[in-house]
């Protein structure tokens, strides 16, 4: 079991930042996600802990200690890759014991051990295969396997799930969570898939631009991120961002009669601003929709179809640059394209980022952000 | 802790990398010393062609220099021995030549020979056999490139019986070594009446230079996604058509690839050129060999020849040079 | 545009039989998609209809006439291909402009101008015209790809899962454009996917394909609310139905392994063993609920929560809107919507 730390890490190549210098600890027991688009350097600080690549700046700590400059196979860590990386010519259980032969562990230890894991992850029925007649899913099984029988202090993934098609990774990603939970072992994960980082992690990193966005945990960053690029990033449709213009304690948004109010966590912060322009964030389910006289009005210019929900897209103003946001919809109602809506925001749900910096305005208090159970009972009843 | 760690200095830096943007002083060294390497590889396969070049502008007596000389006054004795035929002039005609000489009724190459006491009687051969290489290897490689073209494009999108065996008996006339099938093609080339004719060759290298183009261009053709021709066809076009406007420019590459094997082939076959030419039809290849068996061998003139020779494939490989970079990849890299 | 029909088509290829006798018809100005997964003979199916394969057996009507004998050309029908349609050589205007300067209907350049331009406007790819396609996003590559397609007046649009090659945002927004300018322009569309959320927004009507087999044809709604086989009920809806077996006794099935009973629908008659099928939206967390589980995971995606929920031996996939504070091992008790469940035979036929 293991803590890992990073003190100011950064990779530098020649003028340009891979990583910029950054701190993190990650908990023992913890599942964190590196979540980024590509190119934004979570593959890089991955390898960075592995050992695979070297830093040019700062230290890395693995239980109190320090790890910076040791070979990769010292560290006591076990990588899985999103290309299962298992060997051709070996039977499964040749590679899952493949770790343990060259570490020089008795033979009748290797057998149990590898039992043990091939009992956790179903797949005592391939032992005898090679890896290349398997499915993607079985192929990330038997690589997790391999890992798995170390018995690291910890794990690193890089999007493992990357090569599965759709649904198989939505299995899988309930299966290393699981694993996770009977294992309880820290775990590193990277992905560029949100819905990803959002259904498994304990916290998440978002980062981009070689740079960390912000690092919290999942409902932090869906409800409360720190800047428009996790706005936009996280969430499927990301949050309805929408310009504002402040006028007294009420914000104008784009359309005709569109005036929300002030929510009053945010007058402070905004009286430091010095500016009439916001960005209005709010996600697809802060809007209800009502019949009888919301406070925005829209026309509906799409309709998705989630089989559980319907999300619509409204179209506010008219004409040119006209500005669509998401709402979502109960899944029997029927929405004509063209047809007027008019619909409710829940101001503990509104935020507002400052159009300049791209940041979030400073709020009072943590509104409530997470529903009860009760609350859930309330929402499934309407 | 952190003070006593910067105290030892890393004990082993760890510079795996997959990055290729990496550029560490290591790699950076590394990279130096691969270029020197080139440069060197570069140089040693370069000094055939210098001699060559030099020892075409060499005097006779220069050439046969022990150690050859690299620093001499260039002369165009090796260009006069190699176009013109000549005589040697008896003492009285040589006289006369001077005076003409003197005038100025003689021209650069007849001064040349003159100094080497000698008459020029007419023009080689070596032109002739240089148009002959020309006429031959260029027509068979248009030939061997526009029907392989069409072959390739053929075998690639249709379904064709017995597609494989097919192939692989285009690919197997490439398989009996020249020699074996020389003697057999030239008794039935005499039959034919195709002995030492333009046509002969033509016909024969196309032959030969098929199998190479087809499988070649349909490695190429298989690269280029269908969709681009089912496109074409639902907008509006015949099949032929989408050939021409969008199977075409796309396999440019390929094609360019192909022109340079085949007539590089052409270009420098010698076995069959040998046996079934003899005059008329004569290309460079064995008329430059032959130049050996005359009498005393004039090195510079061979060493003109071979430079002659070699000019018009340098030329069209540098005209095509930027089909050919993405060219021998096979496609891997798409423009 | 035109009503598109297709009867009793089969055909074969020389490993496998692509397409089985497959019927169905795409109404004038109908968004029509056909919904399965990979090797289901989707994509044999429009490139019949565009003669770019020819069927073994069976007729392709255009407004109720034979078309088999016509060539690609002459069909007149718009593609818009997955990928790989936009010549790297051309720009942008001339890929637009490409169906229209083709010698079966040349127009003069002025209107090839003219609508090239419309186009691209209703597209948002003006200002791309003069670039040449290799320099595009995929996004841009799909717009100009669909562009192609809209520049003509075609008797029906066939468009093969023109949006799978996209990332998840972009493909999105794409999604709501094509849906938009469908309705309002009242296009007739056949449309191929294996995405569930594509076929269920985009489409009036579904038709499922497996194996080369209709398996069932229907609005979204039919389609999700009555599956026809267990197939169909699992390829739509994420996460996915729950299906559990169960034995009736009297009137009352009761879910192998678990305490979970269900009442049989009134005024029907169902076998003995059945698979039930439960959305994972009608199981409901309420405090008094009938039945009682453990969460044995939780998977926050944002929009919705997905809850599984260990009830005797059984798992049970459930979902919750917005974000929720349940934890792993919480005792839930929930009800189930008793008059949205579905039964399915042994055999996975819905009864």
């Amino acid at each position: 079991m293991a803590t890992i730390e990073l003190k100011q890490v950064a990779k530098r190549f020649g003028q340009n930042w891979a990583v910029k210098p950054m701190d993190l600890t990650v908990q023992d027991g913890e599942f964190l996600c590196l979540l980024g688009p590509s190119g934004c350097g979570k593959t890089t600080t991955l390898r960075m802990i592995s050992g695979l690549e070297a830093v040019t700046e700062g230290s890395i700590w693995l239980n109190g200690r320090n790890v910076t400059w040791e070979h990769p196979s010292k560290r006591d860590i076990a990588f899985v890759f999103q290309f299962y990386a298992l060997y051709p010519h070996l039977s499964v259980w040749e590679n899952i014991a493949f770790p343990l032969q060259a570490e020089g562990e008795k033979k009748e230890n290797i057998h149990k051990r590898v039992a043990e894991v091939v009992e956790i992850l179903r797949i005592g029925h391939l032992l005898r295969q090679r890896p290349g007649r398997l499915s993607g899913g079985d192929q990330q099984r038997v690589a997790l396997a391999r890992a798995l029988v170390r018995r690291p202090a910890a794990f690193l993934m890089d999007e493992p799930l990357g090569a599965l098609d759709a649904e198989l990774r939505e299995s899988m990603r309930a299966e290393i969570k699981q694993l996770h939970i009977h294992q309880h072992a820290t775990t590193v994960y990277v992905t560029h898939d949100q819905v990803e980082a959002m259904a498994m992690s304990d916290r998440i990193v978002v980062m981009s631009a070689a740079e960390v966005q912000q690092i919290g945990t999942p409902a932090q960053v869906y409800y409360d991120p720190t800047n428009l690029f996790v706005a936009r990033f996280i969430g499927s449709p990301g949050m309805n961002l929408v310009d504002g213009r402040l006028e007294g304690d009420r914000i104008r948004l784009p359309g005709t009669e569109n005036v929300i109010p002030i929510p009053p966590a945010y007058r402070p912060g905004l009286q430091a601003l010095g500016s009439a322009e916001v960005i209005v964030g709010f996600r697809p389910e802060a809007a209800m929709l009502s019949s009888d006289g919301g406070l925005v009005q829209g026309e509906v210019y799409a309709v998705d179809m989630h089989g559980a929900y319907k999300l619509l897209h409204v179209s506010l103003g008219n004409g040119a640059g006209n500005t669509i946001v998401h709402i979502r919809a109960d899944r029997l109602a029927p929405y004509a394209i063209g047809s007027p809506v008019r619909f409710h925001l829940n101001m503990d749900m509104v935020r507002l980022f400052d159009p300049k910096t791209e940041k979030a305005i400073p709020r009072l208090s943590e509104g409530a952000t997470v529903m009860s159970v009760s609350d859930l009972a309330r929402e499934v009843g309407r | 802790m952190t003070a006593s760690f910067y105290e030892k200095g890393p004990a082993r830096p760890i510079t795996e990398s997959t990055r290729v943007d990496k550029v560490s002083p290591r790699a950076r060294w590394l990279g130096k010393v691969r270029a020197l390497l080139v440069l060197v590889f570069a140089f040693i396969g370069l000094i055939p062609i210098f001699v060559m070049g030099i020892t075409a502008f060499k005097t006779r007596a220069e050439v046969v220099s022990v150690p050859p000389k690299v620093i001499f006054s260039p002369t165009l004795e090796g260009f006069v021995f190699l176009l013109t035929e000549r005589a040697v002039a008896s003492p009285a005609r040589i006289e006369q030549l001077r005076a003409e000489a003197q005038v100025g009724e003689l021209n650069l190459f007849e001064r040349l020979a003159l100094a080497s006491g000698q008459e020029i009687t007419g023009p080689s051969d070596y032109v002739r056999r240089l148009i002959n290489s020309l006429i031959i290897a260029g027509i068979s490689t248009v030939f061997s490139v526009v029907l392989g073209l069409f072959a390739a494009y053929a075998f690639s999108r249709f379904e064709v019986k017995g597609k494989d065996d097919l192939l692989f008996f285009i690919l197997s006339t490439r398989m009996l070594p020249a020699v074996v099938v020389t003697i057999p093609l030239f008794l039935m080339y005499r039959q034919l009446a195709l002995h030492d004719t333009h046509l002969g060759m033509i016909l024969l290298y196309t032959v030969f230079n098929l199998s190479l183009s087809v499988w070649l261009l349909k490695g190429f053709i298989d690269e280029i996604p269908r969709e681009y021709e089912d496109a074409a066809l639902v907008d509006g076009y015949t099949r032929m058509q989408a050939f021409f406007k969008v199977v075409l420019p796309q396999a440019m590459t390929g094609i360019a690839a192909t022109t340079v094997f085949c007539l590089i082939f052409a270009w420098n076959e010698y076995a069959f050129a040998l046996m079934l030419t003899s005059d008329k039809a004569r290309t460079a290849p064995p008329s430059i060999a032959t130049m050996l068996g005359r009498g005393g061998i004039e090195w510079s003139a061979i060493a003109a020849g071979s430079l002659g020779f070699l000019i018009p494939v340098v030329i069209v490989a540098f005209a095509l040079r930027n089909y050919l970079l993405r060219g021998v990849t096979f496609g891997a890299i798409r423009q | 545009m035109s009503t598109v029909e297709l009867q009793h088509i089969t055909k074969h290829f020389p490993t496998v039989t692509a397409l089985r006798d497959v019927s169905f018809t795409v109404q004038d100005r109908e968004f029509f998609v056909l919904l399965g997964p990979t090797g289901a003979g989707k994509t044999t199916t429009l490139r019949i209809i565009a003669a770019l394969l020819k069927q073994d057996e069976g007729h392709v009507l255009f407004d109720g006439e034979v078309v088999d004998h016509l060539t690609p050309a002459d069909r007149d029908v718009a593609f818009v291909f997955q990928q790989y349609s936009l010549y790297p050589t051309m720009t942008v205007f001339e890929n637009l402009a490409f169906p229209l300067r083709s010698p079966k209907r040349r127009l003069p350049e002025v209107e090839i101008r003219r609508r090239v331009e419309h186009a691209a406007e209703v597209l948002r790819i003006g200002h791309l015209l003069n670039r040449k396609t290799a320099r595009l996003s995929g996004g841009e590559m799909q717009r100009v790809a669909i562009g192609r397609a809209i520049v003509r007046q075609p008797r029906i649009f066939l468009m093969d899962e023109p949006l799978s090659n996209l990332d998840a945002k972009l493909r999105e927004a794409l999604r709501a454009e094509l849906q938009h300018m469908q309705k309002t322009q009242g296009n007739t569309v056949l449309f191929v996917t294996h995405d569930q959320i594509e076929a269920l927004t985009l489409a009036d009507r579904i038709a499922v394909l497996d194996h080369g087999r209709i398996i069932q044809i229907g609005t979204p709604a039919d389609i999700y609310d009555r599956p026809a086989t267990t197939f169909v009920a699992t390829l739509v809806g994420t996460p996915r139905i729950n299906l559990l077996p169960a034995v009736r006794e009297n009137s009352t099935y009761y879910v192998s392994h678990s305490e979970l009973h269900l009442p049989m629908p009134r005024d029907r008659n169902l076998p003995v063993q059945v698979q039930v099928g439960i959305r994972p939206e009608d199981i409901r967390l309420a405090a008094d609920g009938p039945f009682a589980g453990t969460v044995a995971l939780t998977e926050p995606l944002g929009i919705e929560t997905i809850v599984h929920i260990h009830t005797g031996q059984q798992t049970l996939l459930s979902i919750l809107p917005g974000m929720t504070d349940l934890k792993r091992n919480d005792v839930v008790r929930f009800h189930i919507l008793t008059e949205r469940l579905h039964f399915f035979d042994t055999e996975g036929r819905r009864v």
